[in-house]
């Protein structure tokens, strides 16, 4: 059978990036370019700046793809790209240059859920089995999605409030944390200890929702008390307290949904899945069961455009095409 | 030679499609409908009624900017990433030089404006001579009632074209008097094969570098610029 090339581009947020994917299994070439150090100063992704850059970047980053790849247009079967979810501003820039690349080349136009692209990360490392369960969880989600075939995604629970990377952003702003700050949560919390019982949003007993803002306000007004009180509380212990309620909701309900829908296999997914105190946590949970849990290492956990050529070969297979009226879509749902 | 024209940079969506010089085929509309969703479908469509495959291109032609942030990158990243696939060369044209084409063989000072609210203008000055349009005062992001004192100073007749000309003929008939010219609406909306005209004694640009003339800092770098000062 014919090898399938897919080109894949992703503009969702703060990454411009471009990849190319064969059998929807293999990287050929995966280039990001990061403006994280752009949006540094500002204390998070500022939408305007973030757009200004990917069309500063984009043809750029596709001729490096190419160039990595050895490839040629004869070779690339289909162009996909991020549809949605995400800054509708920096979509835009991904979505119209895929058409003009679609529509230059003359090659099938394939538009791609993000989280979709985020579980089919997972596949440039293992074959999928299933049905399995998908724990998404990044700066912008935290969701459950079930998959009982490929392409076929069935969003069990998600968050109500903030994602879980937004609260650990906005923890690590109150600890005076640089930008992201995830990573310093994860590596302050490693040398800490839980020394504060902070809430668990559970929700109703047979929900996978998640909610974030209650415990993100207790860490809040936690340190406000401290302060007022001249009370010092270490960092350390204060971030090992947050980390704690996250990862046990996170892991608890997953393990659960695991159990109830009898996955064969449960993935991480997103920038959160590179965060260790989840990965521990998931690990001990699951090291119980036979059920295995796939974790992609980091630098398919953050946005990257081989996720969304991954998840577009599917598309391409199943013959699900875009047309030339494809547009950005902010709020795009999973389907 | 075929050349592709690109507009979306305002109000309007423009393509066109030139033979050499000839005009082979123009699509415009002057509505407020997305133009994310419906420039590539318009390429397309001229594209097909004029009999010509993608492959004939020779050169893209821009419009890009200033004008709304987002029309201008919609225009510029389907412009570049067209010319960058099919390796053919890029020219980028200010879109007020193209409105100011609306009034070329008027021998006559061209003000071509868009509105960019709280009172200010992107805007520069332009003027017709034997079918040229030249370049008199710098593209730029200013008051429009300073701007138009400024005007004023030249003591010469001054055609105005802009999409916005409506909710500003009142001010400008204020500060210009006899001097300030304003045509019927059609002439207010810009042609996309203008930019071609335009473009054609411009050299191509680099198609990774060329990015599009906002005329202003994104509000949070203006922010964080004046902080840095400050401190
Ligand atoms: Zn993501």
């Amino acid at each position: 059978m014919k090898d399938t090339y897919i080109l894949g581009i992703e503009t969702s947020c703060d990454e411009t990036a471009v990849a190319i994917v064969k059998n929807g299994k293999e990287i050929i070439s995966n280039v990001v370019a990061s403006q994280i150090e752009s949006h540094k100063r500002f204390g998070g992704v500022v939408p305007e700046i973030a757009s200004r850059h990917h069309v500063e970047q984009i043809t750029i980053v596709l001729e490096e793809a190419f160039e990595e790849s050895g490839l040629s247009w004869d070779d690339i079967d289909a162009v996909s790209v991020t549809e949605g979810p995400g800054l509708v501003g920096a979509l835009l820039i991904g979505v119209n240059a895929a058409k003009a690349l679609a529509f230059a080349k003359q090659k099938p136009l394939i538009g791609v859920h993000h989280i979709a692209g985020h579980i089919y990360a997972n596949r440039l490392e293992e074959e999928f089995q299933f049905p399995l369960l998908a724990l998404i969880v990044s700066g912008g989600h935290t969701e459950l999605v079930l998959m009982k075939e490929h392409g076929n995604y069935e969003v069990i629970g998600e968050t109500r409030d903030d994602a879980a990377g937004e609260a650990y952003d906005k923890v690590a702003r109150m600890l005076n944390l640089p930008y992201p700050g995830g990573p310093h949560i994860d590596r302050l919390a490693a040398e800490g200890e839980v020394t504060i019982d902070f809430p668990r949003a559970w929700l109703e007993e047979d929900s996978y929702d998640f909610s974030f803002s209650g415990l993100k306000s207790a860490v809040i007004n936690r340190i406000h008390n401290a302060n007022q009180k001249g009370e010092t509380l270490k960092q350390e212990d204060i971030a090992a307290s947050f980390q704690a309620s996250v990862v046990e909701v996170l892991a608890t309900k997953t393990l659960k949904a695991a159990k109830q829908y009898q996955v064969k296999q449960v993935i991480v997914a997103g920038g959160v899945a590179a965060n260790k105190g989840l990965r521990a946590e998931l690990e001990a949970k699951f090291s119980e069961t036979d059920i295995p849990l796939l974790i992609p290492p980091l630098k398919l956990c953050t946005d990257n455009a081989a996720m969304i050529a991954a998840a577009g070969t599917i598309n391409y297979e199943q013959g699900r095409r875009s047309a030339m009226d494809l547009n950005a879509n902010p709020s795009l749902t999973l389907r | 030679m075929h050349t592709l024209a690109i507009d979306t940079s305002n109000q309007a969506l423009g393509v066109a499609i030139l033979k050499d010089k000839e005009l082979v085929g123009e699509i415009i509309t002057n509505i407020a409908k997305n133009h994310s969703v419906r420039l590539m479908p318009a390429i397309e469509y001229l594209m097909e009624n004029v009999n010509l495959s993608v492959n004939q291109l020779d050169k893209i032609v821009v419009s890009k900017g200033p004008g709304s942030y987002t029309g201008v990158r919609i225009g510029l990243t389907t412009a570049k990433t067209l010319a960058w696939s099919l390796n053919i060369p890029i020219v980028g044209v200010s879109s007020l030089e193209v409105l100011a084409y609306r009034a070329n063989f008027s021998n006559s000072f061209i003000c071509p404006f868009f509105d960019a609210r709280r009172g200010l203008v992107y805007t520069g000055l332009y003027e017709s001579r034997e079918g040229n349009i030249d370049l008199v005062e710098k593209d730029q992001n200013t008051l429009f009632a300073d701007w138009l004192d400024k005007l004023a100073t030249f003591n010469q007749k001054i055609i105005f074209i802009s999409p916005d000309i409506e909710k500003n003929a009142e001010i400008i008939r204020e500060r210009l008097g006899d001097n300030a010219i304003i045509p019927e609406m059609t002439y207010h909306t810009p042609r996309p094969c203008d930019i071609a005209i335009a473009a054609a004694g411009k050299d191509p640009e680099d198609t990774h570098t060329i990015t599009p003339n906002y005329l202003r800092l994104a509000e949070a770098e203006a922010n964080w610029l004046k902080q840095q000062k400050d401190n």
